[in-house]
């Protein structure tokens, strides 16, 4: 059966019975570079029309149905406008942090795709401290957003900024909080690690309450990070005009829209495999036929599932809670996730001092 | 097994800690500053530069821009800012503990329960002081 694992093992071996170590080497980092910047890509567009295509259904509409069958096309169209668009930068607005702001935004979205396991036995960088690897380059993201808002010298994208640094930084913790629940339940940092202890039943199965209510707190806090409806404050179109972004245009604007997208599917990938059990098939216990059955689905399949189920969960939220107010929303972090997270952690900790999980 | 961008690196380090076994990521770093830059690159080469004075002013909505934007702000978010760095702090020291609770056993368990005492006492002396009271 082939697999994402049996294809990279084929043709690591070609290449390197076919060419020496270095060059064998050096066309492998070709082809990683290829494979991400095609994932990358591939991701934005595929997400992008999800958005538009679950928003339509959601207030009975068509959405894009022009270009190519169904509308498929539509995002292509969009990027290529955006690529032989304008990008200006403002009389006043501080020329070198306004244009290095996108490219710190998009490099913390793509340095995180580095530690992720696509599949069994596919992952690019499996570190030892993956985990905490991907909280800290999530957490670069914000100063992207406040340079993005400060050095347009604009009104609107300085509310959007401090709104949004003031956001960001706080979900953090509890998010941060709730990663680290699964941290004491594997005992691991290292992503593969984490995925090979759910081989016996995910976390959200295994963990009893404490990893439900992590779930369900990670859930809201990265939902906030990304700033999503119902978080989206920073850039509420009503209010704002598009926040920190409203001064950019063409493709600067451009990297800023995928990096939100791309950011929307690592946390998905890091929810699904820290509690949804990455690549994991879902197995049943002791019955073998199921479990059998289970596994013939390739591990890909598995992941990019659980992913693009979190992913429809976010894009649900955007058309179901309205939007909340500024210290509604850091009240509803300080006064309640933030502790329940705290407790739940401590929680969870006696819980696997005492051996309670399976 | 196969982790295509560290197969000769990590062979040697794979549970020991060097700079080597973090090269795939300045490898990618450089990759995707490169990326970003030629797609920035593209569109600025295919793109008009036609600039009026009016084109690049600050946008707001129509109405004429008054005055300079950088101007203070309101405290609460700084004040969100620095709550947020004491916090996190004790959010990382979390990592540690979270790693090697198994061996630490119930001592390790109550002094981090003194910690999270610690940490609980700060956190209600914020609330009491009003640093999250966001209507004044």
């Amino acid at each position: 059966m082939p697999s994402l694992e049996n294809i990279a093992n084929f043709i690591h071996n070609w290449l390197y019975t076919t060419f020496n170590a270095t060059v064998a080497l050096l066309l492998e980092f070709t082809i990683v570079a290829i494979l991400v910047i095609g994932l990358f890509s591939v991701l934005g567009l595929v997400l992008i029309f999800m958005e538009r295509k679950v928003s339509a259904y959601m207030q009975v509409r068509l959405g894009p149905n022009r270009v190519g069958p169904k509308g498929i096309f539509q995002t292509v169209a969009d990027t290529l406008k955006l690529m032989v668009k304008e990008g200006m930068t403002p009389n006043n607005a501080d020329k070198f942090l306004f244009n290095l702001a996108p490219f710190i935004v998009m490099t913390a979205a793509m340095l995180i795709l580095a530690p992720l396991a696509f599949a069994k036995n596919f992952q690019i960088w499996d570190i030892n401290i993956g985990v905490l690897f991907v909280t800290a380059i999530s957490s670069v993201s914000v100063i992207g957003i406040l340079m993005a808002g400060w050095a347009s010298n604009n009104k609107y994208s300085l509310l959007g900024a401090m709104r949004s640094g003031a956001q960001i930084v706080s979900y953090e913790l509890s998010a941060g909080l709730s990663i680290i629940t699964i941290v004491v339940l594997s005992e691991s940092l290292k992503i593969s690690t984490i995925i090979e202890s759910q081989a016996n039943g995910w976390w959200i199965f295994k963990g009893h309450i404490p990893a439900i209510i992590a779930f369900v707190i990670f859930i809201i806090a990265v939902t906030a990070e990304t700033n999503r409806a119902p978080f989206d404050l920073a850039e509420a179109e009503s209010e704002l005009t598009a926040g920190f972004h409203t001064e950019y245009s063409g493709m600067k604007f451009a990297l800023f829209f995928l990096a939100e997208y791309v950011n929307i599917f690592i946390v998905c990938v890091i929810g699904a495999t820290l509690f949804l059990g990455g690549w994991m098939p879902l197995h049943f216990g002791t019955n073998t036929t199921f479990n059998e059955m289970m596994d013939y689905i390739p591990s890909s399949l598995w992941l990019f599932g659980k992913t693009f189920f979190l992913i429809f969960v976010i894009m649900w939220f955007r058309w179901t809670f309205p939007r909340l107010r500024i210290d509604q929303l850091l009240n509803l972090e300080w006064k309640y996730l933030l502790p329940i997270s705290m407790i739940n952690l401590l929680l969870a900790t006696a819980m696997a001092i005492l051996g309670w999980h399976f | 097994m196969i982790h295509l961008l560290q197969i000769d690196i990590s062979k040697a380090v794979n549970e020991v800690e060097n700079a080597g076994s973090y090269l795939p990521i300045a490898i990618q770093l450089l990759l995707v500053v490169g990326l970003i830059g030629l797609m920035l690159l593209a569109s600025h080469k295919l793109g008009p530069k036609r600039n009026t004075s009016d084109k690049l002013e600050g946008f707001a909505c129509g109405i004429e821009s008054h005055g300079d934007a950088r101007k203070p702000m309101a405290i609460k978010y700084f004040l969100v800012a620095v709550l947020f760095v004491l916090f996190d702090v004790e959010v990382i020291f979390f990592y540690p503990y979270a790693l090697s609770f198994k061996q630490l056993g119930w001592d390790g368990f109550w002094a981090v329960m003194m910690f999270v005492g610690f940490f609980l006492c700060g956190f209600i002396y914020i609330i009491k002081k009003g640093a999250l009271q966001w209507e004044d």
